[in-house]
């Protein structure tokens, strides 16, 4: 055995990949033409797999206040806060999220995940627990394995387990840390947040909450779950993202808790890393203040994907749990078959997220589309006219499906093994 | 209280209907290896384990459970903590 020996089998799935002539995990984005449109792999696409929810990332003033950014303060920052200094921008952009969630204490960090990693990893320690719903993201997961805190998982969006698991840690429950997502990034389901709030509450333990997809997707005005569940004073500390909604990249927590703060000279993630570069800051800025007044986004981005989400649903196909801008079709076929089934829809003009197990909640292949305030409604037609007709050539739905979809009838086939 | 041995006897019976190759099911039957489990199903099998015994294993102690015998050292020693 030697140090690259291990890597055998993933080598032998990568080349059975590019046997086939596909790997969905590897594209070439060749030119970006807007938030929705892309060539890749040689072809013009829609993009719907991108997190893109509010469409900002070729917004003007986002563009202007980068360009800004990038004449007078340079490319990089070329070092960590605590060695190379708080850049004036940070710190306003920190104010701009304190200000905005109505919270005293914020941190931004160079990227979402590093914004869970350094949490997870400085914020529990050795006699702590972490107690997190099994569906969380990766970050949250790595974040767990840095830290000193004990591990332990709830069955997904199950209060009876959590409330078992509280209850069987007594008075440690007091030393927990409960994590959840505003919204699941692979099934787009949400977080029963008031149920979670209220049996926190009960047990006197901590609460964390990933914003990463519902940050400008849900609640009045953007905050995400919290918000729109009315909970915002039981959750203790927020994290997000700024590469979703905010179309940058970078992370961020909020929280009422002065330790948060503290956090800065213990956190090995926003110490050992150089800070974001100044254009980045600065387009955040600018988008965090078009995503608070963005109303009008948020309405076209659920409007899209009610429009989405309807016509799949039309064509028979099996989907999340509940409606979302993140709308994954489940699909009961091999490895083999889902990959090429992308490949057509890649090769029609359509982008999405093809997600295997283990990375799939259910041990199923499904096929991860996300919406965006920037698609047209020409656009969404397209996208399912496009499932329908590759769906249909894969006999995945009955071509008479498409008939119905076209024609709008009223009582769509329903095909339960899709 | 239980005892290890009260312990293994239940974890048997509740990995015989879900293991693949149940007829390789004693002590020291690698949950992972000659039981057939992937790791999702072992995942979803320690879920009811837990039920089952009405405790929590953290993941942090899973890298040291390779065996059923492992498993019911680590939850007798979660037992006696309580």
């Amino acid at each position: 055995m030697t140090l690259l020996d291990k890597f055998q089998g993933l080598r032998a799935a990568r080349d059975q990949l590019k046997g086939l002539g596909v790997d969905p995990f590897n594209v070439v984005v060749e030119k970006i033409l807007s938030p929705t449109e892309a060539i890749v792999n040689g072809h013009r696409v829609i993009l719907a797999g991108t997190n893109n929810y509010l469409g900002l990332t070729f917004h003007p003033e986002c563009i202007a206040a980068a360009e800004k950014a990038l004449r007078e303060e340079g490319c990089g920052t070329t070092g960590s806060r605590m060695a190379n200094g708080n850049y004036a921008d940070h710190l306003a952009l920190e104010r701009e999220f304190a200000e905005f969630y109505g919270k005293p204490y914020s941190v931004v960090f160079s990227t979402g995940y590093l914004a869970n990693l350094a949490l997870l990893s400085a914020l529990p320690g050795e006699d702590d627990v972490i107690l997190l719903d099994a569906d969380c993201h990766a970050s949250i997961y790595d974040g767990c394995r840095m830290s000193q805190a004990e591990v332990i998982r709830f069955r997904h969006n199950d209060m009876d387990d959590l409330g078992k698991r509280l209850r069987r840690l007594k008075s440690r429950a007091q030393r927990t840390l409960v994590v959840v997502e505003g919204i699941y990034s692979m099934l787009g389901d949400q977080a029963p947040l008031k149920a979670i709030a209220k049996v926190k509450r009960e047990y006197g333990a901590f609460l964390m909450v990933d914003e990463a997809h519902s940050l400008g997707v849900l609640g009045e005005t953007g905050r995400g779950l919290a918000e729109a569940e009315g909970v915002d004073a039981a959750v203790d500390f927020i994290v997000g993202t700024f590469s979703k909604s905010l179309g940058a990249i970078g992370g961020y927590c909020v929280s009422p808790h002065q330790e948060l703060d503290i956090l800065r000279y213990t956190a090995r993630p926003y110490i050992f890393t150089a800070s974001s570069s100044p254009a980045q800051i600065a387009s955040t800025r600018v988008a965090l203040r078009l995503l608070r007044d963005g109303n009008d986004l948020r309405k076209r981005l659920w409007a899209n994907a009610h429009r989405f989400y309807q016509g799949l649903e039309a064509l028979g196909c099996q989907l999340g749990p509940q409606m979302s801008p993140v709308v994954p079709i489940l699909l009961d076929e091999s490895r083999e078959q889902s990959l090429r089934v992308w490949h057509d829809l890649l090769q029609r003009g359509v982008y999405v997220n093809l997600v295997m197990p283990p990375a799939t909640p259910d041990h199923r292949c499904l096929l991860r589309c996300s919406m965006s305030a920037a698609h047209t409604e020409e656009q969404i037609d397209v996208l399912v006219e496009t499932f329908a007709a590759v769906f249909s050539s894969h006999r995945l739905i009955p071509s008479r499906c498409v008939f119905c979809f076209v024609s709008f009838a009223p009582t769509p086939v329903r095909v339960p093994w899709l | 209280m239980k005892t290890y041995q009260d312990i293994l006897a239940e974890l048997l019976e509740t990995i015989r209907p879900l293991a693949p190759n149940a007829d390789q099911l004693e002590e020291n039957s690698e949950l992972m290896g000659n039981l057939g489990l992937d790791s999702m199903k072992v995942m979803n099998l320690l879920q009811e384990i837990e039920d089952h015994f009405d405790v929590s294993i953290p993941l942090n102690v899973l890298p040291d459970v390779r065996t059923v015998g492992d498993l019911a050292r680590k939850i007798h020693q979660i037992l006696s903590q309580q």
